[in-house]
């Protein structure tokens, strides 16, 4: 049975780049996916393009191809990844100017597009998934962008026409890693099982380094070797839609039933409907098998038809936001942040700093879960004081990290350390528009 | 007789919007239908209390012995909106397995319940 390797080269957009290079030199790899684009970062990279017509795309898309275009190009790696953010064309382009510096003639780069839908949104003001409004109940003005989720098809047809890199703006991550296998083994669009086969592979890599053993390790009761030196993860799938996962030989991590419980579970709502642009995955019944050191065997997922709408990311401006840090120490340490905090309330209030929004907290003690686990006889050594806010204009969010600042003169005593930031809120709202409205499109470049 | 959760299992958290998914994991098969009885919605909902949810429901993964909690409202207007600290809720999964959960025979929590205190 013909079977082909994905790896993980990316997890989030500032994630490490040499173990996707280690990947491409010793993983025996097809494919190579990275998935760098968060809720937000399409509407942040937006305005970056409103600024600048050739930016809006991942900051380090020249890096991460420069490393590793050359080993890709040698050893036949096609690449597929949502870097474009806001802009895949220009993406495109720049990976093609790479290529030809780096003397890889021949490299055909396709962007895909399709996925912005600002322009569909506004004209059909669908309504939010939260909130009981709909979009243009956000304002017009706030709006910075609306984009679809795309699904594979558009990665197939990119395949299909040849292309060694796929360049993606807004593309639902597992589909990332669909692509390459619906392309590799010509399943249908209508093969549910298969298709929800291939979403729990992409479901699994699509955050790279989180299943070979990063984010999973507690000293002494959840031990991980090397995680400085931590190998992402691939894949090797059958025609059938059976997998392992394993990352290359000799690099840092552990990949066993553990780590990789711990990620199927991810982000997950109801095990037996993950619903992607697709196809409705149903793991519920998936079955891991350890097949060998640090590989493990995937079985029992299947799928149900895709939904009829895409889930659309609706990006905009939500007024800003102020925060001020600052750190004491030694005996009564607790009493004296707590302190810092009143004043800094009493202060906005006094000088009248309109605030929306205000939370307060002593790092070290509440401020990660503030109630049920604490314990009030505990006396911390230090703590760091945080105050942070929401205002409807800049100036007020500054005024904050002000207040925590004149504390040095002003407040109690033996205060240290201040931090302060203030700055404009990007804003996420979902909605749904129907999927026969949004088209793919590839452009085609040969370098 | 109680036990914490973090010498029963591990746990993990991830988020969409406002809402907080955290799985809990067994180390041992054995210990699976503890978690089953032990750990409810209910008693979740009520340990995070102070998130201020509006909604707890718990999917039973058996052939995984895992259990995967899905918190509703839980991240203050999710990560693009929250104040917190941790706007993601990632440390969550880490608070929630320093719970303390009732051992069989000894006034199960149950559904609906109070969780009993000890």
């Amino acid at each position: 049975m013909k079977t082909i390797r994905i790896g993980a080269g990316a997890g989030f957009s500032g994630d490490r780049i040499e173990p996707a290079v280690e990947l491409v030199e010793h993983g025996r790899l097809d494919y190579l996916v990275f998935e760098c684009l968060a809720e937000r970062t399409i509407a942040l990279a937006q305005q970056a393009k409103r600024k600048n017509p050739a930016g809006g795309y991942d900051p380090l898309l020249e890096a991460r191809m420069r490393a590793v275009l050359p080993g890709c190009h040698r050893q036949g790696v096609r690449i597929i990844s949502n870097m474009g953010a806001a802009n895949p064309i220009a993406a495109a382009r720049r990976v093609i100017e790479i290529a030809r510096e780096l003397g890889l003639t021949g490299l055909k780069v396709a962007a895909l597009t399709g996925d912005d839908v600002l322009d569909l949104a506004l004209d059909e003001n669908p309504m939010l998934l939260t909130g009981g409004g709909r979009v243009a109940d956000i304002g017009r003005d706030h709006i910075l962008s609306a984009n679809a989720y795309l699904g594979a098809d558009g990665i197939v047809d990119a395949l299909g026409r040849g292309a060694d890199v796929v360049i993606a703006g807004r593309v639902a991550d597992p589909s990332l890693f669909l692509g390459p296998l619906m392309h590799a083994f010509g399943w249908r669009p209508d093969d549910w099982d298969l298709l929800g086969r291939g979403v729990l592979v992409g479901h699994l890599l699509e955050c790279a380094g989180q299943l070979s053993g990063g984010y999973f390790a507690d000293p002494g009761v959840k031990p991980v070797p090397g995680l400085a030196r931590l190998g992402f993860p691939y894949a090797e799938v059958s025609s059938d839609g059976a997998a392992a996962v394993s990352k290359a030989p000799g690099s840092g991590g552990r990949i066993d039933l553990s780590t990789v419980k711990e990620q199927l579970l991810y982000e997950l709502s109801d095990p037996s409907a993950y619903v992607t642009p697709d196809v409705t995955a149903d793991f519920s019944n998936v079955r891991l098998e350890q097949i060998g050191p640090d590989a493990v065997g995937l079985s029992g997922a299947g799928g149900r038809p895709a939904p009829d709408q895409l889930k659309v990311s609706v990006g905009y401006l939500d007024g800003y936001t102020g925060e001020g840090q600052i750190a004491y120490a030694g005996v009564q340490a607790a009493e004296r942040g707590r302190l810092a905090l009143e004043i800094v309330r009493e202060r906005l209030a006094l000088t009248g700093v309109a605030v929306e929004e205000l939370r307060s907290e002593l790092i070290g003690i509440d401020a990660i879960f503030q109630g049920a686990d604490g314990d009030a006889s505990y006396t911390p050594r230090e703590v760091r004081a945080r105050i942070a806010g929401r205002c409807a204009t800049l100036q007020a969010a500054h005024a904050i990290g002000a207040e925590v600042e004149a504390l040095y003169t002003n407040g109690p005593a033996g205060g240290g350390g201040v931090t302060r930031s203030a700055s404009a809120v990007v804003a996420i709202a979902s909605t749904l528009l129907p999927r026969d409205r949004i088209r793919p499109r590839i452009d085609m470049e040969v370098a | 007789m109680t036990t914490r959760l973090y010498d029963l299992a591990h746990a993990r958290a991830g988020d969409k919007g406002d809402v907080s998914m955290i799985s809990v994991i067994a180390y041992r098969a054995e210990d699976y239908p503890l978690l089953v009885e032990a750990l409810t919605a209910a008693v979740v909902a009520r340990f995070f209390e102070a998130l201020g949810l509006t909604r707890v429901e718990r999917f039973e993964l058996p052939t995984l012995g895992a259990l995967n909690f899905v918190l509703h409202g839980a991240l203050r207007g999710g990560v693009t909106r929250s104040l917190a600290l941790d706007a993601h809720g990632k440390t969550l999964s880490s608070s929630l397995l320093s719970i303390e959960i009732d051992l069989p025979g000894t006034g199960l929590a149950r559904e609906g319940m109070e969780p009993t205190q000890c």
